[in-house]
């Protein structure tokens, strides 16, 4: 059900998501994504760089986030814009339980052409990951 | 650490046009866990007021990124790409990319800025259907470490 501009209010918290990554989300989103970067699949190369071991691509986290505002809206052709900067790494432990990233969003402001924006968070053990990210949504 | 600001303003087209599948959709949906039928089911995007299946709203990275790769691997500006960090990315969609598309991309350098020993390359990736139609923008800035960062 796509939601409708008139339900929707300034403040309005949105339905929030859970994201669990594992190593093997990492593989799929480096194979549709075409990002084989090696620090997001090999251990002994992303420590050899300095990291603390393999790490989310950035793009995984956003693209993820993401869900939290297209399934509010309903429609995911209602996000017109969506922007974030990166901030901390996600590092991805080798088992199933992966890393588990929290995600927020919020209604806070109404555009001049219509569109709502809203502020999105991800965290990751309770620090931001994903800094200033926010999506512009155009609703019926 | 000091790119050659002369780039600032340059621009790099694709070699030649990206032709966007239903299953490269499909896949890219469930890599990023968006559920909707739309990404899937071209009764469902039509049922949406779709052409075809839509993509979800990263999926222009697919485009983008490999269009900053002809910066990256441009030997001229000399960049140590074992420095560069992605320090942000947004797209504006002027309409939702689509199964059918066959998009074109030109890479602007829109600014190349130094901060606390980094270089900051400020990117946009203007994204276009055959018909010349703006689909997509994507804005990205490349953020070069410098030597003692």
């Amino acid at each position: 059900m796509v939601l409708a501009a008139a339900d929707v209010s300034v403040g309005d918290e949105l339905p929030p998501v859970s994201l669990r990554i594992t190593r093997a989300d990492l593989v799929r989103y480096a194979g549709a994504s075409l990002d084989f970067n090696p620090i997001h699949w090999n251990e002994r190369f992303a420590r050899e760089v300095g990291l603390p071991g393999v790490i989310a691509h950035g793009m995984l986290t956003m693209g993820m986030a993401a869900r939290i505002v297209t399934e509010w809206a309903g429609d995911p052709g209602a996000v017109v814009e969506y922007g974030v900067r990166f901030g901390r790494p996600v590092p991805v432990p080798d088992d199933d339980e992966g890393a588990l990233v929290e995600v927020t969003g919020k209604v806070t402001k109404v555009l001049e052409d219509g569109t709502f924006k809203v502020n999105v968070t991800a965290s990751f053990e309770g620090k931001s990951v994903l800094g200033g990210a926010f999506a512009r949504v155009r609703l019926p | 650490m000091a790119l050659d600001l002369s780039f600032v303003g340059r621009t790099y087209p694709a070699a030649e046009p990206y032709e966007v599948g239903r299953e490269k959709i499909r896949e890219f949906a469930d890599a990023v866990g968006a559920g909707s039928a739309v990404h899937r089911d071209v009764e469902a995007a039509r049922a949406a007021g779709y052409q075809d299946v839509i993509a979800p709203p990263t999926f222009a990275t697919i485009l983008s990124m490999k269009a900053s790769d002809q910066l990256i691997g441009d030997p001229a500006l000399g960049l140590d790409y074992s420095r560069v960090v992605h320090g942000d990315q947004s797209f504006v969609h002027h309409r939702p990319i689509r199964a059918g598309d066959r998009l074109s991309v030109v890479l602007h350098v829109d600014g190349i800025t130094s901060r606390m020993g980094n270089d900051m390359v400020s990117l946009r990736a203007e994204i276009t259907a055959e018909d010349g139609e703006l689909v997509t923008t994507g804005r990205s800035t490349l953020v070069v470490r410098g030597e003692g960062a």
